[in-house]
């Protein structure tokens, strides 16, 4: 992680902007919780006995730095150089816990108790309740009651380590709504509890917060380009997209560097235009959610419209702020990949490098195919997670389409 | 002079007001719930305008809404009764929504459209005091809209008297740390409204949120000029087939 002093104009703002994307629009119930985080984050996270134990948390708990592979064998299908970035090999399977170590230290330096959490696939529930273990704090995990039943394993992780998991009924009962319930508690929680978004999303100081948190991600990556290809950067960084916490730290310390091409790549579902979708910025319009200014799907009215996606990390009607704002500017590339895409693309990779990527990863493999990218130039794929939580929908597709067996 | 002032200068006690969702329980209920609420004696009423991701609203609002929208209910279609309703009320209406789809719509339209059909103040629990003052305050100001702001248990003393600088119309008191109707009463928020009585504020103070009873109606007042009443009423009228009468005897019971 870097120094805070640091601007630019993908930066947050003061007030919590990027460009005309961020804010706060919270009620006067959580005024008093998210001042006192905007007031001390920066402060706390820089502190130097914080990246102490962050720094020793991240290598000796977590197992970072995460390697960057040169895949060969994909390289050479693409006709490019790929490097992928291995969140998939942190304890707990994905980038998500790069985030909650961060947040449950600055939690404890706040001498709060009580920690709660929303999660959609349950990554960041396992990712939450596993430092609560560890810090021995009680954990209350917010999962949309749908997505408990698609998601019973992580259900059972999240349980075992000793997390409350909270069935959201209300609303569409997945992620959004699992965000709305975690909310809700901390306005009726608003001493004792710290609340740990997942995402680069919700009110600002989060989106800053988590994009600096993960922000680990590009600043390994900084170095190992240096090792590796002489130079510290790669022409394109590729990242799935649904809050988009693992792009935002792939992206972070490259913001500035216009020779980086930055390509985010949302969850199409079904398709674009069949109404089952979680491609934010191809549907979405400009509006309000989880308290912040961002790209959304929503009707004319302005109500908020249920994404879809086979990916349930992907599966959300928003965007972060920050990704609006790089959409809006254009300095992103944004592109989407069908749930047949990424499927196909998870089992490309698995064939070919021997790893199986979590379906949200698999989204950002897949882009491959929507582009040419020259021979010689470095391309970097961030695998935010692995894919043992998802093998029941591969196996589901491998037994009913033979040209994958 | 907007009706809300009006109120507060003749009215200083006992002031009860009661909340309702649009398009609630059936599409085209507004207008004969309000003017049932008129007909009963409370003095001035909240519309809510339904939104699918109510923050800070407990089950029993959340679910209302959720049935207004499977109804039809849009604000557009909201502002096109507040026509009809307006006709029909001579009590002070405010509209309380999030601040989405008020964006949606468009804030000028909105505020244009208000003042139009007869809403006297909206209250946006999700609209921020800084951004209030920077982006909202002069169009609403041109229309005569009052914006009501919220004050927790939790707010400092210092952002209180912000508060009532820049209010106009009254101060929303909520009565403790909580969503809507999380609780039944307001035992334990005695010291905190005692507290802000005793600050003597310059805008009128109005307790809500988990105000459902004649005992919590009674306590609320003692402290404040008035009080709400959201889900408790949202609840009563649920199954009503007699909406007049549903009201009716409600209303009586705090009264």
């Amino acid at each position: 992680m870097s120094q805070s002093g640091e601007q630019s104009k993908y930066s947050v703002s003061k007030r919590g902007f990027y460009g005309n994307f961020g804010g706060a629009y919270i009620p006067e119930m959580l005024y008093p919780n998210v001042k006192e985080l905007e007031d001390n984050y920066l402060r706390i996270i820089y502190s130097e006995s914080f990246q102490k134990e962050y720094k020793d948390l991240l290598k000796n708990y977590v197992g970072r730095p995460s390697p960057l592979y040169h895949a060969k064998r994909l390289s050479e299908k693409y006709g490019t150089k790929i490097y992928l970035k291995r969140e998939d090999l942190n304890h707990t399977g994905a980038h998500k816990i790069n985030n909650t170590i961060g947040q449950i230290l600055l939690a404890k330096e706040l001498g709060k108790k009580r920690i709660i959490a929303e999660t959609g696939a349950g990554q960041h529930g396992v990712a939450t309740a596993t430092v609560c273990a560890l810090m021995n704090l009680e954990c209350v995990v917010y999962m949309g009651a749908i997505d408990i039943l698609r998601q019973e394993p992580n259900v059972k992780r999240m349980l075992m380590l000793g997390a409350k998991v909270v069935a959201a009924e209300s609303g569409s009962k997945t992620l959004k709504d699992a965000t709305n319930e975690a909310i809700r508690d901390w306005i009726n929680n608003p001493v004792d509890t710290h609340y740990i978004i997942g995402s680069v999303v919700g009110p600002h100081p989060y989106p800053d917060l988590v994009a600096r948190l993960q922000s680990i991600i590009s600043e390994e990556m900084m170095e190992q380009m240096q090792e590796k290809e002489g130079r510290n950067y790669p022409d394109a960084i590729i990242a799935c997209v649904g809050g988009g916490s693992n792009a935002a730290g792939a992206f972070y310390h490259y913001l500035d560097n216009l020779k980086v091409e930055l390509i985010a790549v949302e969850a199409a579902g079904k398709g674009v235009n069949t109404g089952e979708t979680a491609a934010t910025t191809t549907v979405g319009t400009p509006g309000i959610i989880h308290a912040s200014k961002t790209i959304l799907m929503q009707t004319e009215d302005g109500q908020i419209v249920e994404p879809y996606s086979i990916s349930a990390g992907l599966d959300y009607p928003g965007i972060g702020p920050i990704h609006a704002h790089l959409f809006e500017s254009g300095r992103g590339t944004f592109a989407s990949v069908t749930d047949d895409e990424a499927v196909a693309a998870g089992f490309e990779l698995t064939r070919l490098e021997g790893i199986i990527p979590a379906l949200e990863s698999a989204h950002a493999i897949a882009y491959l195919k929507k582009r040419t990218f020259k021979k010689d130039q470095v391309v970097v794929i961030n695998l935010s997670g692995r894919g043992d939580k998802d093998l029941a929908t591969y196996i589901k597709y491998f037994d009913n389409n033979e040209s994958l067996r | 002079m907007n009706r809300l002032d009006s109120l507060f200068q003749k009215k200083k006690n006992n002031i009860l007001s009661i909340f309702t969702t649009a398009g609630y329980p059936k599409l085209n209920d507004t207008l004969p719930v309000v003017k049932a609420l008129q007909e009963a004696g409370v003095d001035f009423i909240e519309i809510g305008i339904p939104f699918s991701d109510p923050l800070a609203d407990g089950p029993v609002i959340q679910d209302s809404s959720t049935v207004a929208i499977e109804n039809g209910m849009t604000l557009k279609l909201l502002l096109s009764q507040m026509e009809d309703i307006r006709k029909e009320l001579t009590l002070p209406i405010l509209l309380m929504g999030y601040i989405n789809p008020v964006l949606q719509y468009g804030i000028e339209n909105f505020a244009k459209k208000c003042s139009e059909v007869g809403v006297d103040g909206i209250i946006i629990p999700d609209l921020p005091m800084q951004e209030y003052l920077e982006d909202y305050k002069k169009v609403f100001d041109q229309y005569n809209l009052k914006n009501i702001f919220l004050v927790t248990p939790q707010t400092s003393d210092e952002r209180i008297r912000f508060i009532d600088e820049h209010s106009n119309g009254f101060i929303y008191l909520v009565s403790s740390s909580s969503t809507t109707g999380k609780k039944t009463g307001i035992d334990g928020a005695e010291e905190y409204l005692s507290r802000i009585q005793k600050m003597n504020l310059k805008t009128p103070t109005v307790v809500g949120f988990n105000i459902s009873s004649k005992e919590s109606f009674q306590k609320a007042t003692q402290y404040a000029n008035g009080a709400i009443i959201g889900s408790a009423f949202v609840k009563a009228i649920n199954n009503n087939k007699d909406i007049a009468a549903g009201v009716k005897s409600f209303v009586g019971a705090i009264r």
